[in-house]
């Protein structure tokens, strides 16, 4: 077993249990803090599959902003532990869903098995050589630095780039807007 | 022995989704919703990794660039949206959302 490989088990682990145990907690705050620990999973995993700039994002973006937010609301709400119960009618369509992903598990290892010469996804890392990789002619190529993804960014994918500010502002305006007309519902009527 | 295979990361995409399938229809508490939806994004983005680096094509990583943009910002309405229900309603549970129902 190669380094890599232990890294893996132990951040799969992580990442899982992290997921089960948020899924699972009574609590909120301690939710949020499996969350956390999930989150720090994946990007891990980022790193091991050498996209290190998308596993900087993941820590900044989910595990430092989108959780802080999380736990921001769940202070600010004051949501106890004992009123967050789980819904036992749902099991049934709870265990339903997850037997069907499962089941999409199996199917995809039953396609992708070894000996499919499309992609080979049963053999093992090659490693990566940017000079002798046979890449179509205008696709993007995989890259560890981040220019590579400045570069895609600011000529490929120009148009998402700027639909996606245009989001982020949308989003902006919108909270703004809700949150100043739940903040006074007397007042106006 | 065994080494990882772009097939195990495939499937821990897999079972992250599952998981977070499941915690959005076990959960009744509206924030543990939104937090298993921001689970199941990280199976896609675990996946979209996982192509990315095996097809040795950058797209699959500015995909995973804009679905964080587009999580946080639904996080971001979301949460605003359940602070300003919280306001008229004082729960965060999905039974107490009945409004519609009869």
């Amino acid at each position: 077993m190669s380094t890599v490989d232990i890294l893996f088990w132990i951040f799969a682990t992580l990442s899982v249990g992290g997921g089960l145990s948020m899924v699972l907690s009574r609590h909120p705050v301690s939710a949020a803090m499996f969350m956390i620990i999930s989150l720090v999973g994946v990007a891990a995993l980022f790193v091991l599959l050498e996209s290190f700039f998308l596993a900087v994002l993941q820590v900044l973006v989910y595990a430092g902003a989108v959780m802080v937010l999380f736990l921001f609301i769940i202070m600010l709400l004051d949501v106890g532990p004992g009123a967050s119960k789980i819904n036992f009618s749902n099991w049934k369509t709870g265990l339903i869903g997850f037997g069907a992903s499962c089941l999409l598990i199996f199917l995809l290892s039953a396609l992708l098995s070894p000996g499919e010469d499309t992609l080979s996804f049963g053999q093992s890392w090659t490693v990566i050589n940017n000079s002798t990789a046979p890449a179509p002619v205008d696709a993007l190529v995989f890259s560890t630095d981040i220019s590579a993804f400045g570069y895609a960014l600011m000529t490929k994918y120009m148009l998402p780039v700027q639909i996606s500010g245009f989001l982020l502002l949308a989003a902006m305006i919108g909270v703004i807007i809700l949150s100043k007309r739940s903040g006074t519902p007397s007042s106006n009527s | 022995m065994l080494t990882v295979t772009p097939l195990h990361f495939l499937i821990l995409a897999f079972v992250l989704f599952g998981i977070g399938f499941l915690g959005l229809l076990i959960r009744r508490n509206i924030l543990l919703m939104l937090m298993s939806l921001e689970l199941m994004l990280n199976g896609i983005n675990v996946a979209l990794v996982t192509f990315s680096r095996v097809g040795n094509n950058l797209d699959g990583g500015i995909f995973v660039f804009f679905i964080m943009t587009v999580a946080a910002s639904e996080v971001a309405v979301g949460l605003a949206l359940l602070v300003a229900l919280y306001k008229k309603r004082k729960s965060v549970f999905t039974d107490d959302m009945a409004l519609l129902k009869n």
